[in-house]
């Protein structure tokens, strides 16, 4: 099981988010997580990633159970078992983009130069390496963004609404290459949509409502 | 790990290279200034040490007397009899030439090794200098002689202090006029057993350790002491620039720390690698700030070396070193301000939360919390600074209360400029100026530390400008007072003073001596003169303090004046009683102000001084004549008496002579006045260029409903000199009690002296005008790039694309 979630709950002061979440996802599978806004789609997706912490259950990835490791323990999580595809790119600014896409597989000590120039390849990014990220485009810079997350080979992808900032074509365009990068990589991916029609073409769909899966 | 984040974050000074630049530059340039004067104080302190220790006075204990300046030879002779190994010195100031040096006198035949710097062993170099032909000097002393002035072979000799003249001591009574005379005697390390105990053969004489810190350096603290807290300011001035850039610079890359730690960077890891950076480029900084600060005390340190001999007759060689203690210093500060510059923005990386959203912006948002904050601790540092001057005294006490008063004004000035600000805004009508208003307070965080630097060095330049003004006009005075004579004349010995005054007598329309002894006055090295009863001192004398009909008082020999630094110093009034050396006690009747003197100075009736001090020398005269007749008065003494010019001196050259020390004397704070006020401006152009840099988003849309980019530009500029000026009408009353605080307070205790505070208007709108120049130039290049934004940057903020 590369995800196992029993009873997590989260609130923010006394607003109750998640109000005790089950969810199973094995490796190599791809999960579609939609809701309303303010549903806790996000919140469970950064439980999940280590970037925050549950009040309540359990989270456990790739084995490993979040509740029990310390701050150290997390990021070190983050470094290697799970990598984050933001709304936001979430880029380097100040690094271009031969350097953006290797950054987290150097923090990993996992940089493979052939895997990272294959990725480059693959999503269109050839010719472009020696660019900032504000000379990008939108979609280019979530095509680095997708990059450096599988650049480090991680078990489990998250991608958080990873088209939302992009019009209709090149999101398509990028969720194509995502689930097929996904799927030849071996990873499991954990994604967050509003749209039904990408949740569509991932293996399995689920819904959150009030806190909890529907 | 560490390395691929330091490869992140270093990555954006490379991006930025100008804010890499206002960083180091800031912090080099306060780093200079601070080191630059550290260096002046070192090489004056290793000067005043190196000649304590070449004359044994730091390592050979002395018997001084307790009550005079001086001892008859007689009890040297008693004391060695009495199988005491002593050693007589006698040390005095004596011109020779166009310039004062100090006389060594010692005895080579009975001195400790440790206090012989000159090898005598040869029989007739100790034959010629015992027989009073020989002496010795430093090289560099020796070079600036005018050996045509004196009989003695002078040599150089490289182990001597700047400045001394050594010689044996029979010589140096002869020279200093001192017959029989000796200052102390210094004690052998190790002295026979059994003999008789000093306290019982010398009651009379006080046995004082060897001391570490030479008497030149005691004299002259206060001075370094001043230049110190100069430097301290400058680096104060300095440090705000780099809080301003490292806090930007962190700020800006907020979003970046947020990606690595989501990245899987741990939150130590993160912060390990951002003190690191900081602490590289404070030492990258500190070694062009060290660079810098040398060749600021290079250029300094000849003027500095002129104003402690003039005030202290103490030496201090023109060549500057590369010591350790000032370089290490310098590079300490640095790194010490830039760890205290970058704690606030290390502080809240270590608390920022890994998931609160992204705020680029957050720095240049005004937050009322902040200003209350500050205006609450601006209110505890002026409670520190009344405190300090209520309740402690000291030079520390009085920098500490100028440090407060300072800091506390600096951290008011937002909490000023935005309630102006916001005044301004409720009190416009038309839509941009509405806006107008609203974006200079929007900007007033992100230009608060600027302009916090800019009131500072403001202030400093009002306050140090308003000062020595006020000294240069009142010594200016004081000195046509106190030199009312216009020729005052020294015969070399007793017969040539007799001769000479008969000789004046019928050319001049008044002959008034000039005597005076030296001795302890209230147990401080002190002198007395002698004063006749004369309307020269009638008319002319500045009393401070006075009783009715001082100077019939005075003539009869019923009282004394002082100078104002014995009766501050001794916190003395009219009526108490003053012990004059060797002699009576008479009531003080007066204080008069002596500026530049650092001696205890009492003036007693001529008849007294006659009664008490029948012996002393009455070699020196006032003449009072016809300021046309000076030239050919002295041409005719020349001419009669073969009297060499060092004897004569005419009331203008000792004029131009004091006000020459005087000009010296603050060449130094202006200089580092000027480079001060560089800083500030340069923490301005540092400030605009930055925010410059951010301004897009907020012009956009004001420039999308209609606003031409020249406009805007416009407004820039107008926003810079409005800031500008309301922090120089801010920074006048808080350079003013700066003012009134060195005059009153910081003065008094480093000098002993007060002087009267003038307002120079004048000058503050000069100051006023460069400062509004200043920001003319600070903004023109950020307002020029804003001008020349391509239309497709600005509409990128539209874009969603940023």
């Amino acid at each position: 099981m590369l995800v196992d979630l029993k009873n997590v709950q989260k609130s923010y002061g006394d607003q109750p988010v998640l109000a005790g979440v089950d969810l199973q996802l094995d490796a190599a599978q791809s999960l579609a997580l939609t809701g309303e806004s303010g549903s806790g789609k996000s919140t469970l997706l950064h439980l999940i990633g280590g970037l925050d912490q549950a009040d309540a259950g359990e989270v456990a990835v790739a084995g490993e159970n979040l509740r029990q490791m310390d701050d150290a323990g997390r990021a070190a999580l983050r470094r290697t078992t799970v990598s984050v595809v933001f709304q936001q790119f979430n880029l380097i600014p100040s690094l271009n983009v031969a350097a953006n896409l290797s950054f987290q597989a150097r923090l990993a000590g996992r940089f493979d130069r052939a895997w990272t120039n294959a990725l480059t390849e693959r999503l269109g990014l050839s010719g472009l390496e020696q660019r900032y990220p504000e000379q990008l485009s939108g979609g280019q810079q979530q095509r680095v963004a997708i990059g450096r997350a599988l650049a480090v080979r991680p078990a489990l992808i998250l991608a958080d609404e990873p088209t939302g900032n992009l019009d209709e074509d090149s999101g398509d365009a990028v969720m194509s290459l995502l689930l097929d990068l996904v799927r030849d990589t071996g990873a499991g991916l954990l994604m967050v949509t509003h749209s039904q029609r990408l949740a569509a073409r991932l293996d399995r769909r689920l819904m959150l409502a009030h806190g909890r899966i529907a | 790990m560490i390395l691929t984040t330091a490869q992140a974050t270093l990555s954006h000074w490379k991006r930025r290279p100008g804010q890499l630049l206002t960083l180091v530059i800031g912090l080099a340039l306060a780093t200079a200034l601070w080191s630059g004067v550290q260096a002046i104080n070192a090489e004056a302190r290793a000067s005043y040490d190196s000649a304590a220790q070449s004359l044994g006075q730091s390592t050979l204990e002395i018997l001084e007397p307790v009550s005079s300046e001086t001892l008859p030879q007689s009890r040297f002779a008693e004391l060695r009899r009495a199988g005491w190994l002593v050693s007589p010195v006698l040390e005095g100031r004596y011109r020779l030439g166009d310039r004062t040096i100090r006389i060594r006198g010692y005895d080579p035949l009975t001195a400790p090794v440790a206090m012989q710097p000159v090898n005598l062993t040869d029989p007739n170099d100790l034959l010629g200098f015992i027989g009073g032909t020989v002496g010795f000097v430093h090289p560099e002393t020796y070079a600036g002689l005018e050996l045509s002035e004196t009989d003695l072979e002078i040599y150089a000799q490289a182990a001597l202090p700047l400045g001394v003249l050594l010689v044996d001591i029979g010589t140096a009574q002869r020279l200093l006029d001192q017959r029989d005379a000796i200052s102390h005697l210094v004690l052998w390390p190790d002295q026979p057993a059994g003999l008789e105990s000093l306290r019982k053969l010398a009651p009379d004489l006080r046995r004082v350790r060897p001391n570490q810190t030479s008497d030149a350096a005691r004299l002259t603290d206060s001075f370094h002491l001043n230049l110190t807290a100069f430097g301290l300011l400058a680096f104060a001035v300095g440090l705000f620039i780099v809080h301003g850039a490292i806090g930007l610079a962190f700020e800006q890359r907020r979003a970046m720390f947020r990606t690595l730690r989501a990245l899987g960077v741990p939150l130590q890891s993160l912060v390990i690698v951002l003190a690191s950076e900081v602490m590289v480029l404070a030492v990258l900084s500190a070694v062009v700030g060290v660079a810098l600060g040398y060749i600021i005390a290079a250029t300094l340190l000849p003027d500095v070396a002129a104003t402690i001999r003039g005030l202290y007759g103490a030496e201090v060689t023109g060549n500057l070193q590369f010591r350790r203690s000032w370089w290490l210093s310098g590079l300490g500060i640095a790194l010490a301000g830039a760890a205290l510059a970058s704690a606030q923005a290390l502080w809240r990386v270590s608390k920022m939360p890994l998931l609160a959203p992204a705020q680029p912006r957050a720095w240049l948002r005004a937050s009322s919390r902040g200003i209350t904050i500050q205006l609450g601790v601006a209110m505890g540092l002026f409670l520190v600074a009344g405190l300090s001057v209520q309740y402690f005294s000291g030079l520390i006490a009085g920098f500490v209360m100028l440090g407060s008063l300072l800091l506390g004004a600096a951290l008011i000035l937002p909490g000023i400029l935005s309630a102006l600000l916001n005044m301004a805004s409720r009190l416009s009508v038309r839509p941009l100026t509405q806006w107008f208003w609203a974006d200079t307070h929007q900007q007033l965080p992100g230009l608060s530390l600027a302009l916090m630097a800019l009131m500072l060095a403001l202030a400093t330049n009002i306050g140090v400008g308003t000062m020595v003004s006020s000294f240069r006009l009142t010594f200016t005075g004081w000195l046509d007072q106190r030199l009312a004579s216009e020729f005052y004349v020294t015969g070399r010995d007793q017969a040539d003073a007799d001769a000479l005054l008969a000789f004046l007598e019928p050319r001049s329309d008044a002959v008034l001596p000039i005597w005076r002894v030296e001795g302890a006055l209230n147990q401080h090295p002190g002198e007395v003169f002698a004063v006749a009863d004369h309307p020269t001192y009638r008319d002319n004398w500045p009393m401070l303090r006075a009783v009715p009909d001082i100077w019939d008082l005075l003539a009869n020999g019923e009282g004394v004046l002082i100078n104002e630094q014995l009766w501050r110093r001794d916190d003395l009034s009219l009526g108490d009683t003053l012990t004059l050396p060797d002699g009576p006690n008479l009531q003080i009747i007066g204080v008069f102000s002596d500026y530049g003197n650092p001696k205890a100075q009492a003036i007693i009736g001529l008849s007294v001084f006659d009664r008490v001090y029948p012996n002393a020398a009455r070699l020196g005269f006032a003449v009072r004549i016809d300021p046309e007749k000076v030239s050919q008065l002295r041409a005719d003494i020349r001419e009669e008496f073969d009297l060499p010019d060092t004897l004569m001196i005419d009331q203008a050259s000792i004029k131009s002579f004091s006000l020459g020390v005087f000009e010296r004397t603050f060449a130094v704070s202006g200089a580092l006045n000027i480079l001060t006020l560089g800083v500030a401006g340069f923490a301005m152009l540092t400030s605009l260029l930055t925010l410059a840099s951010m301004r897009i988003p907020q012009l956009a849309p004001v420039w999308a409903l209609g606003q031409t980019r020249a406009r805007l530009a416009q407004f820039e500029l107008l926003r810079a000199v409005l800031l500008a000026a309301l922090t120089t009408v801010v920074a006048i009353p808080v350079g003013l009690v700066l003012a009134w605080s060195l005059l009153a307070v910081v003065n008094v205790e480093a000098f002993g002296w007060r002087l009267p505070m003038f307002l120079f208007p004048s000058q503050w709108l000069v100051l006023g005008g460069l400062t509004l120049l200043a920001a003319v130039l600070a903004a023109l290049w950020p307002a020029q790039k804003l001008a020349r934004t391509p239309p497709g940057d600005l509409l990128k903020v539209f874009a969603n694309e940023r």
